[in-house]
């Protein structure tokens, strides 16, 4: 019944996303005024109901209602509760679902409470909202319906890979596909504004938030992801540049380039024909991503579907959607007028230049992931990884954290650097500079060993921590508002991330070794001992616990208990490691399988620093927030001003 | 804006020449570095045929040949034969093989030609039973279904 129901109420938002996009279009006409009203209430209505299909997914989930197909496939009765819920995304039809619940839970929020916006824009942004939602509804009721029922129930399910029950799983992919899908919210902005030809700093203003939430949503995700992939793949990497994490990262990259750019727009009124680009970017990063993981092209664990009709309705989504907005922009584009004009030296020049250098390295990573494809279709198979991607996206990354240093010590418009401005900008930016140049020579006495990019990575980094503080020097730091706060935050978490990504790549020890009961190794700064093994029983696995004694520089020994688990449903295994965290970094241990001898294959690292990467990362995703929060306390205050002077009217008027 | 209209054109001039010129930059220097860091896919026959020069990164695939797994003194490193049913290819490994890698199942490793043999950094196996490298799928279809069947 509950299937059916899902089924039923997702129909019915489909219908209500066709009413919203007519309504909305029509209402743009003189004729069609009226209609306008109807706008906000349907986006509300379909939100509604797209949840509560979604709660009856999750629902048939939790129950392990075995006669849906979609949970016979992908769940079990004996799994944690937990890895049931999460198993409802955990597939294609379910992730694909929670991908249009997501969508339209946005547009429902949009159209409650934004009131900044001129209302002709808001409803074309709305139109454009339901215009894509449209898409993924047909794409999920005819290809990739989740409601789906067998003909006949079956006795248990197949379960969940093993690789995906972990903890991580629950919160990672839905926390980027907030991210994913909340650019669509800054797409569909950016429609409404072309539609109306209304690109200005009040349209700026209304999306910055939007675009503020998806880029801390989609920052978190890949920063939660990275740890993941981290700690459960055991090979003891934290970023592989596979496909899906590409996927990811580009609408990154272009969010990050949208977010600079919208704020430029917001308080100087330049940069519009760009902002509005980027924000087509932006989404279309979002669609490249998920046609990828989600066609089957790519080999990957992301990859659910093989499917070619999936494939092909993917792409043709992605080309209407993408096309139509290209083309749009062609048209109007010549009717956005020029904004105001900045000098090079200028906080404007400065962002400008990032922007162009973040849709470089975007260029860089889209090239690298697509560039397989091309070359198979020509029939010869290639892979690209890190010899590729790291110094070429290396060569736009570092002239970036450059400027990114100095842009935020100059002003806005015009910028001289002479005189009293010497003195605040120059000088304590070239000891910055100074600092890392230090740093490096530094680095390449002590350490030759090490390679070009991890010693300037780490040169870098030092130098930009002390810059990215800088533009607090001579600000009260009380008074100071929260949008300046996060963007010292979240700089200083780029340079700290750096710090950890050059200091893993320059100083990680990795050793392997089959160990009887009771063998010593060294790794790095520890040693380790291999002092036992012992069967365990997890809620539904069987695992075999490794016992490692580790002490750092002869220190107090800490015991460790890295796991090879073997799950029955469906059958698979998975190498639990296990971690110890220093302030200085960490040490990874991965337990392999027993040889013929009764030795034990152990992989161990010992990764300086690396925790910083994650703490970086969230360090980034917290400025991002602190900005949110200056700016929709802003917002809230201005309101309620606007309501005080409109109650005193009332009462004086009376 | 209107009274400096010429002006404000020059500046979105340079602008958008700016933007291009590092957006055909970035695409030009990816072109070039694909062209020298892709990392080429081989079955052992075309490996034989027409080796890649020594020390580049390429990946290897093929099935495990049954009764050719041994372990050396120190107990990490494995030597192996990957075939296409065709050829041959000796392969040697460090590390903690991949969960589902056994003998008679299919295998993409990635790694270097360093004289006959194959120094692999990676080995890739099968991650779960809907998952069969890429590159498996274009080898002949009875080798294909032998996959299937022996890691079922």
């Amino acid at each position: 019944m509950i299937a059916e129901i899902g089924l039923a109420v997702l129909w019915m938002a489909a219908a209500l996303a066709m009413l919203q996009l007519i309504a909305g279009g029509l209402s743009l006409r003189p004729e069609g005024r009226q209609l306008a009203a109807l706008v906000r209430p349907v986006a509300v209505m379909q939100g509604v109901l797209v949840l509560v299909a979604f709660g009856a997914l999750v629902t048939l989930f939790v129950t392990t209602d075995l006669s849906v197909k979609l949970v016979v496939d992908n769940s079990h009765s004996a799994k944690p509760l937990i890895f049931k819920i999460a198993g409802t995304w955990g597939n294609h039809e379910g992730s694909m679902l929670l991908w249009v619940t997501i969508m339209a839970v946005a547009g429902a929020f949009v159209a409650l409470i934004e009131r900044r916006l001129e209302e002709r824009t808001l409803i074309a942004t709305l139109a454009g909202q339901a215009f894509i939602s449209l898409g993924f509804y047909a794409f999920l009721l005819i290809a990739s319906n989740p409601f789906a029922r067998l003909q006949e129930p079956v006795d248990d399910g197949q379960g969940l890979n093993p690789l995906l029950q972990d903890v991580g799983l629950a919160f990672h992919p839905p926390t980027l596909y907030v991210g994913y899908v909340g650019l669509s919210i800054a797409f569909s902005f950016a429609v409404g504004a072309l539609v109306t030809r209304n690109v200005g700093p009040a349209f700026a203003r209304a999306m910055r938030p939007w675009v503020l939430g998806a880029w801390i949503f989609l920052t978190v995700g890949i920063t939660a992801g990275s740890y993941w992939a981290y700690y459960t793949l055991g090979w003891g990497g934290w970023w592989f540049w596979d496909p899906v994490e590409n996927a990811s990262l580009m609408p990154w990259l272009a969010a990050t380039a949208l977010l600079h750019s919208v704020s430029v727009l917001a308080s100087r009124d330049a940069l519009r024909a760009w902002t509005v680009m980027l924000g087509v970017v932006a989404f279309s990063m979002s669609m490249v991503g998920t046609f990828l993981v989600r066609s089957g092209i790519l080999t990957s664990v992301h990859a659910f579907a093989v499917d070619p009709q999936r494939g092909t309705f993917i792409l043709a989504l992605l080309a209407i959607d993408i096309g139509s907005a290209l083309a749009l922009f062609g048209v109007r584009a010549s009717t956005v007028s020029e904004g105001a004009r900045f000098s090079f030296l200028s906080r404007e020049a400065s962002l400008v230049f990032n922007n162009v250098m973040l849709c470089g390295i975007l260029g860089i990573v889209l090239v690298g992931t697509l560039y397989p494809l091309v070359t198979e279709s020509m029939g010869v198979k290639v892979s690209v990884g890190a010899p590729y991607f790291n110094p070429v996206s290396a060569i736009f990354a570092f002239p970036m954290l450059l400027v990114m240093a100095v842009g935020p010590m100059l002003r806005w418009r015009k910028d001289r650097l002479d005189g009293e401005r010497a003195r605040r900008v120059s000088l304590p930016l070239a000891a910055c500079g100074l600092l890392a140049v230090v740093v490096l020579v530094g680095v390449e006495l002590t350490a030759h060993r090490i390679s070009l990019l991890p010693a300037l990575g780490i040169a870098m980094a030092s130098g930009l921590v002390p810059a990215s503080l800088l533009p607090l020097v001579g600000r009260n730091l009380r008074r100071t508002p929260f949008a300046v706060w996060g963007m010292v935050v979240a700089h200083l978490g780029l340079a700290v991330a750096l710090f950890g990504m050059a200091s893993e790549s320059a100083f990680t020890t990795e050793r392997l070794a089959a160990l009887s009961i009771g063998e010593t190794r060294d790794v790095g700064p520890w040693q380790v001992r291999l002092d036992g093994m012992m069967p365990v029983a997890g809620p539904n696995y069987t695992a075999l616990e490794a016992s490692v004694t580790a002490r750092y520089e002869g220190g107090a020994p800490i015991v460790l208990h890295p796991e090879a688990e073997s799950f029955a449903n469906p059958p698979g295994t998975r190498n639990q490691s296990a971690l110890l965290t220093r302030w200085n970094g960490q040490l990874y241990t991965v337990l392999g399988e027993q040889g013929d001898d009764g030795r034990w294959q152990m992989r161990f690292w010992w990764k300086p620093f690396v925790p910083l990467i994650w703490v970086g990362g969230l360090m980034v995703a917290l400025g991002g927030f602190l900005a949110l929060l200056g700016r929709v306390a802003a917002d809230v205050r201005r309101l309620v001003a606007k309501d005080k002077i409109a109650w005193r009217r009332m009462r004086q008027g009376r | 804006m209107s009274s400096s209209g010429l002006k404000a054109k020059h500046q979105r001039l340079v602008l958008v020449v700016f933007a291009l010129v590092a957006l055909v930059g970035a695409g030009l220097l990816a072109a070039y570095a694909l062209s020298r860091q892709a990392s080429y896919f081989y079955v052992p026959s075309d490996l034989r045929a027409n080796p890649p020069e020594a020390g580049r990164a390429v990946r290897l695939g093929g099935m495990v040949e049954k009764g050719s797994i041994h372990k050396q003194a120190d107990g990490v490193t494995i030597d192996f034969l990957v075939t296409d049913g065709k050829a041959q290819v000796p392969v040697r490994f460090s590390g903690i093989t991949p969960d589902l890698f056994v003998e008679g199942s299919g295998v993409v490793a990635e790694g270097r030609l360093e004289g006959q043999t194959f120094v692999a950094d990676n080995l890739l196996a099968k991650h779960d039973e809907k998952y069969v490298p890429r590159e498996m799928k274009d080898m002949s279809i009875s080798q294909a279904k032998q996959v299937v069947a022996q890691t079922r």
